[in-house]
C-alpha cells in the first residue's frame, strides 16, 4: 500500500486537483516503508518497521498559501483536505516572496531504486545484524550497530500541469566495534541504494581491524600536521561547505562567499587548482532525486518546488563556478534558479589510500571525525574531534595509534593546503576521495576512546 | 547531539540556515483552531488502553504499557518585515510496549480503534518473541506500584494555542522592527509551541493522563559591514520553558540587571527588549577586539553554562551511554561504574553540587510521571564534587542496585519507543550572598561569557570546546571591553575542579535545549539546566579568528 505506482499516484493527484477552487494548487503524495535493527553489547536492542503514506495539499490565493495533510484517501477525505488547505491559505499572511508554481518540466532518469532493497524483511535485518555481531563475539570484541532501510516513492503535481514521480531505495549501515578493555574502537559506515552492494560482515571486519589496531594509543603534541583524511572523515567538512553555498546569503554579505565591498566570490579562485566539485543526479554510484526536494536527497528540503536536478559544476579547478538559488532570489538577480544538489562529487585521483600513506614522510591518518560544529560562519571554521582510529604515519608506514585530537580548521583553508587526492568513494550519498592535507590544525588532545 | 543528516532543512519554508530535527515536525498539518479542540476523553482512552493490556497479556506478555498520544505543534517563522511560515501540526496514535520471553517488543499504530489496538498489541508481543531469539540479557524491571487513575498538567496561565496567531505575528514583527531600527542588517525570529497530551497505562495498574506544554521564543540578529566584508550574529538569550504564553509577559520582577546594560531573564522573557539589545551588541561585535589566547578565569552566565552542564555532566551520566547502548552513535562515557562505585571520584571541586530533577517548576523536564509510569522526583548526581549517581530507567535500576527507577523514560512520539532521556540537570547556586558584579570584582584576568554558542565534545565526554554569544574582557575586577573570536577548551574533570565561586539563588536561571537528539532512529527531547553565574579559574582560551 505504501508504495504506489506512477499511474496510481497520478490518479489520486489529479482527483485532488479537480477539487481546487484556489488560484493555484499543488499536491505532494509520498509513501515509504522504513525498517531498522539496532544492536549494542553484541545483542539486538530494538527493531521495527514503519509504513507511511501521506498527501499534502498546498492552496494559493494571490500570495497567500496554506498546506494541509492527510493519510486517508477516500474522496470525501481528499476533498475535505483541499477545503482545509484553502481555508488555511485565506487566513495566512501574504508572502511577498511567493513564486508562481512551475509548469511541466523534463526530468532526467536516475537509478535510485533497487528491487533487492525493497525486498528486505525482518529476517534479512536479523541476519545482517548476526553477520556483524557474530565475528565480534568470536574475537571477544563488542559490536554496536544500526541498519536502516527505506523503500519509498515521491510524486507531485500542480494546477499548471507539472507532474513528477520517483521511486527510491536506500540502506544506511554503521558499526562501532570496541575492544573488551575499552582501549580500542573502530568504525565503518556504508550507504547504498542497492543492498546487494552491502556486506555488513565486510564492513564489520574493517571496524574490527581498526578497533584492534587503535588499542593503547600514544599521545602526540597537538599542532599542525599533514593528515590523510579517509572519505568518511573528509565528507562532513566538505558537506558543511557545500551546504553554505547559498547565493542569497552570499549576496546579503553573510557567507564565506561574501567579500569586502559587498560582492561575492563567484568566479574567484578560492581553492587549490586541483579542486573540482560537481553534482550529477545520473551518476550510477550516487544516483540522486531527479528533482529538488523529491526525497532521497542528503541536503533535505531543497525548495521542494519540482525544479529539475541537472549536472552542475560548483567548483572547477579551484574557482567558484555556481551557487544555489531559491526561485525568488534567482528571479530577483535575473539568473537561472539552480537548486541545491542531493549529493556531490569531488573529482579525485587514481591513488589508493595505501598509496597516499606510502608517500607520506610524517603525518596522521584520520579515519573519522566526530561532533563537528561551526565556530565561525564567516571563515567556515569548524571544530570537532578524531574518533575510532587515528594513526601516526612515518616514512610511508603506519607506526602506531595516537590519542584523539580536537581540530579547529576550515574546509576552505584545508582545500588550499591540498597535497594529494586518491580515488573517490561513496560516503553519505557523495563521492569523496581520500585527501592528503598539509598543516591541518589540531588544538588539543582527548582521552576519549 | 545529532548528525546533520537527521535534520531536515526547512528551506521549503524559506528558513535559510534554520535546521530542525526531522522528528520535530512529525504529524499532519491542521488549522490553528484544531489545536484548541480537545482530544479523546479519558474514559475512551482507558477503554482503548485496557484492550491493549488485555491483548498483550493473553498473548503471553509479562509486562505491557500503552501510550495514547496526541502531539500538537505550532511553529512560526519570520524574517525582517515578513512571515515566512506558520506550521500547525497534529499527530495522534498509540504505542504499545511489552516484555515477552524477557525481551522488549514495541509496535505503534495511528488506528486508535479496538481492532487497530488489538492488532498492534499482538504485533508488539510477536516482535518481542522474535527478538528473544537473539537475546542474551533478559530484561529486569525495577518494581513500580500502580498509581491508579491520576492526571497531571503543566501549570500555566495562558495556553499558547489559545493566543491568536495574529498576536504572535505582531510580537515577532515588533521584535524584528526593533532589531532593524537598532542596527541589524537582518533578523529572523521564531516561536515554537508544543503540547503533548499523553495517556499512559500499564499492567502495573497505572492510568495516567498528562497535558504537557512547552514554549521557545528565539531569534537571530545579524549585523553586516559590507565594506569590510564582515558579519556577526547575536542569538536570543531566552530559554525554552515548560510554560504557557505567559513566559512572554516580560515581567520586570523576573529581570536581572547585569553589567554593561546586560539583562538576564528568569521565568519571564522580554523578547522586544532582548532583540533591541541584540542588534546593538551584534554591531559592537563587528569591531570587538580579537582575544589574546591564554589562560583566563571565566565568569559564565547561566544562559551559557547550561549547555556546558548539558554536554559535560548531563550526557556522560546517562546510564545507557555508560553501559554501551549508545556506542555506535552518541558514544560511551568516561564516568564509568568503577568511578561511581569508588565513592571518591572528584568530578568537580567541593562547590559543585549537581542535581537531577523532573520536578522544578517552569522547566522542560518537569512532568508528573515519565513515559513508563514512574512518578517524577529529584536526586543528586554530584554531591560536594563527588560522583554519586546516574540517570536510570526501570530496566537499568538493578544495575545500580537501586530499588526504583529515576523516572527518566521518554519517547518523542506515540510511534517512538521510549528510552532513557536526560532529566533536568542543574548546578546548585552558592549559599553565600553574591551577585555577578561581586564576582567580577574578584577577577584579575578573565572573560565574562553570555549565551549559547558553538559547542563540541568527544564521544566519552572528556574534551570539549565552547563558544558563546557575548564575551567581555575582565581586567582587575572590571569589564574593560567586548571581545571576539573566543572559545574555551577544557577537560570535563579538570574544568569542574576549577569551579571556584558561585553566585547565589537570586541569580539562578534556567537554560534549555528544545530539540536534544539521541538514539537510532533519532528522537528529540527537551531539557532544562539551571545555575547561577559561576566562576572557573585558569581555563584555556583559544582565538578562533581566521582569514580565508
Amino acid at each position: 500500500m505504501a508504495i504506489l505506482t506512477q499511474e496510481e499516484a497520478k490518479k489520486i493527484i489529479d482527483k485532488v486537483l479537480s477539487y481546487s477552487k484556489a488560484d493555484e494548487m499543488s499536491v505532494g503524495l509520498s509513501g515509504s516503508r522504513t525498517g531498522n535493527i539496532r544492536y549494542a553489547r553484541n545483542t539486538v536492542s530494538t527493531s521495527g518497521e514503519t509504513n507511511n503514506l501521506s498527501l499534502a495539499v498546498t492552496a494559493v490565493f494571490g500570495k497567500r498559501s496554506g498546506t494541509a495533510t492527510i493519510n486517508e484517501f477516500d474522496d470525501a477525505s481528499l476533498e475535505k483536505t483541499v477545503r482545509r488547505a484553502e481555508e488555511i491559505a485565506q487566513l495566512a499572511p501574504e508572502n511577498p516572496e511567493y513564486m508562481p508554481m512551475l509548469g511541466p518540466q523534463k526530468y532526467l532518469e536516475t537509478k535510485t531504486y533497487a528491487e533487492s532493497t525493497a525486498k528486505i524483511n525482518p529476517e534479512f535485518r536479523a541476519q545482517a545484524a548476526f553477520d556483524s555481531i557474530d565475528p565480534c563475539k568470536k574475537k571477544n570484541l563488542t559490536a554496536a550497530g544500526y541498519l536502516e532501510d527505506t523503500t519509498g516513492f515521491s510524486s507531485f503535481g500542480n494546477s499548471k500541469g507539472l507532474f513528477g514521480y520517483n521511486k527510491a531505495t536506500s540502506v544506511d549501515f554503521s558499526i562501532t566495534v570496541r575492544t573488551a578493555d575499552g582501549l580500542g574502537s573502530g568504525y565503518a559506515i556504508r550507504d547504498v541504494n542497492d543492498v546487494a552492494k552491502l556486506s555488513t560482515k565486510a564492513a564489520t571486519e574493517i571496524a574490527m581491524q581498526k578497533a584492534l589496531a587503535s588499542s593503547k594509543a600514544q599521545a602526540l603534541e597537538p599542532g599542525k600536521y599533514t593528515v590523510i583524511l579517509e572519505p568518511t572523515a573528509a565528507v562532513d567538512l566538505l558537506e558543511n561547505m557545500m551546504r553554505s553555498m547559498d547565493a542569497r546569503n552570499a549576496d546579503e554579505g553573510r557567507s564565506f562567499l561574501s567579500k569586502r565591498g559587498g560582492e561575492t566570490r563567484l568566479g574567484e579562485k578560492l581553492f587549490d587548482e586541483r579542486v573540482t566539485i560537481y553534482s550529477d543526479p545520473t551518476n550510477p554510484d550516487i544516483p540522486g532525486s531527479p528533482y529538488a526536494g523529491g526525497g532521497g536527497g542528503r541536503f533535505g528540503g531543497g525548495g521542494g518546488d519540482g525544479r529539475p536536478q541537472e549536472k552542475v559544476v560548483w567548483i572547477e579547478n579551484g574557482v567558484v563556478k555556481n551557487m544555489y538559488f531559491s526561485r525568488y532570489w534567482a528571479e530577483k538577480k535575473g539568473v537561472k534558479a539552480v537548486p541545491p544538489p542531493s549529493g556531490f562529487i569531488m573529482a579525485g585521483g587514481t591513488q589508493s589510500l595505501a598509496d597516499l600513506i606510502k608517500s607520506t614522510e610524517r603525518g596522521i591518518l584520520v579515519t573519522r571525525f566526530w561532533y563537528i560544529r561551526a565556530v565561525d560562519p564567516q571563515t567556515l571554521l569548524y571544530t570537532g574531534l578524531t574518533r575510532d582510529g587515528t594513526f601516526f604515519i612515518e616514512n610511508g608506514q603506519i607506526k602506531y595509534p595516537v590519542k584523539n585530537f580536537r581540530f579547529n580548521e576550515s574546509p576552505v583553508i584545508m582545500l588550499n593546503n591540498l597535497e594529494a587526492m586518491g580515488k573517490p568513494e561513496r560516503s553519505g550519498g557523495n563521492l569523496i576521495p581520500p585527501l592528503k592535507i598539509r598543516d591541518f590544525t589540531f588544538t588539543s588532545l582527548s582521552d576519549a576512546v | 547531539m545529532m548528525k546533520r543528516r537527521d535534520f531536515m532543512q526547512l528551506s521549503g519554508l524559506g528558513l535559510g540556515a534554520m535546521l530542525l530535527p526531522a522528528s520535530a515536525v512529525k504529524g499532519y498539518a491542521v488549522t490553528p483552531e484544531r489545536l484548541m479542540e480537545p482530544g479523546a476523553d479519558v474514559a475512551f482512552k482507558k477503554r482503548m488502553a485496557d484492550i491493549a493490556l488485555n491483548t498483550t497479556r493473553s498473548k503471553g506478555a509479562t509486562y505491557a504499557d500503552v501510550r495514547i498520544g496526541r502531539y500538537l505543534n505550532q511553529f512560526l517563522f519570520t524574517r525582517e518585515d515578513r512571515v515566512q511560515s506558520i506550521t500547525n501540526t497534529e499527530s495522534y496514535g498509540v504505542g504499545i510496549r511489552v516484555i515477552a520471553n524477557g525481551t522488549w517488543g514495541f509496535s505503534a499504530t495511528s488506528d486508535v480503534t479496538p481492532e487497530g489496538i488489538a492488532r498492534c498489541a499482538e504485533t508488539a508481543v510477536a516482535i518481542a518473541k522474535a527478538n528473544s531469539k537473539l537475546q542474551t540479557e533478559p530484561v529486569v524491571l525495577a518494581p513500580q506500584k500502580g498509581v491508579g487513575e491520576v492526571s497531571w498538567k503543566t501549570p500555566l496561565t495562558k495556553n499558547a494555542f489559545e493566543v491568536p496567531v495574529k498576536e504572535k505575528i505582531d510580537l515577532l514583527m515588533k521584535v524584528n522592527g526593533e532589531a532593524m531600527k537598532n542596527g541589524a542588517g537582518f533578523v529572523t525570529s521564531n516561536l515554537f509551541f508544543v503540547n503533548e497530551q499523553k495517556y499512559f497505562a500499564s499492567t502495573d495498574g497505572s492510568y495516567i493522563d498528562q497535558d504537557i506544554h512547552r514554549i521557545w521564543p528565539t531569534f537571530t540578529v545579524t549585523a553586516i559591514d559590507k565594506a569590510a566584508g564582515k558579519f556577526k550574529t547575536r542569538d536570543a538569550i531566552s530559554s525554552p520553558m515548560g510554560m504557557g504564553y505567559e513566559y512572554l509577559d516580560g515581567l520586570a520582577s523576573e529581570k536581572i540587571s547585569g553589567p554593561n546594560g546586560l539583562v538576564g531573564y528568569r521565568n519571564s522573557y522580554d523578547m522586544v527588549e532582548d532583540a533591541t539589545l541584540a542588534a546593538k551588541q551584534a554591531k559592537e561585535k563587528l569591531t570587538a577586539k580579537s582575544v589574546q589566547p591564554g589562560k583566563y578565569d571565566l565568569v559564565l552566565d547561566p544562559n551559557h553554562l547550561g549547555l556546558t552542564i548539558h554536554e559535560s555532566v548531563g550526557h556522560p551520566l546517562e546510564l545507557d551511554r555508560v553501559l554501551g547502548y549508545e556506542a555506535n552513535y552518541a558514544g560511551t562515557s568516561f564516568a564509568t561504574l568503577d568511578k561511581w562505585e569508588s565513592k571518591s571520584f572528584n568530578y568537580g571541586s567541593k562547590l559543585v553540587n549537581i542535581v537531577a530533577d523532573k520536578t522544578q517548576p517552569h522547566t522542560l523536564g518537569t512532568v508528573g510521571f515519565d513515559d513508563e509510569g514512574v512518578p517524577c522526583k529529584e536526586w543528586d548526581l554530584i554531591k560536594d564534587g563527588i560522583l554519586v549517581n546516574y540517570q536510570a530507567i526501570r530496566d537499568q535500576a538493578s544495575i545500580l542496585g537501586a530499588k526504583e527507577s529515576h523516572g527518566c523514560c521518554y519517547a518523542d512520539s506515540w510511534d517512538s519507543v521510549q528510552f532513557q532521556r536526560m532529566p533536568n540537570v542543574s548546578l546548585a547556586p552558592g549559599t553565600e550572598k553574591r551577585s555577578v558584579m561581586d564576582m567580577i570584582k574578584g577577577v584579575d584576568k578573565g572573560i565574562y561569557i553570555i549565551g549559547r554558542g558553538s559547542y563540541s565534545i568527544d564521544q566519552q565526554r572528556y574534551n570539549f570546546q565552547f563558544g558563546g554569544q557575548l564575551f567581555y574582557e575582565i581586567k582587575n575586577g572590571e569589564i574593560v571591553n567586548m571581545l571576539d573570536d573566543v572559545a574555551y577548551q577544557s577537560n570535563t574533570q579538570e574544568f569542574w575542579n576549577s569551579c571556584a565561586q558561585l553566585c547565589d539563588q537570586d541569580d539562578y536561571r534556567t537554560f534549555g535545549s528544545f530539540f536534544d537528539g539521541k538514539g537510532q532512529p533519532s528522537q528529540v527531547s527537551a531539557v532544562s539546566h539551571g545555575s547561577a553565574t559561576t566562576r572557573f579559574n585558569g581555563v584555556n582560551v583559544i582565538n578562533t579568528g581566521r582569514k580565508i
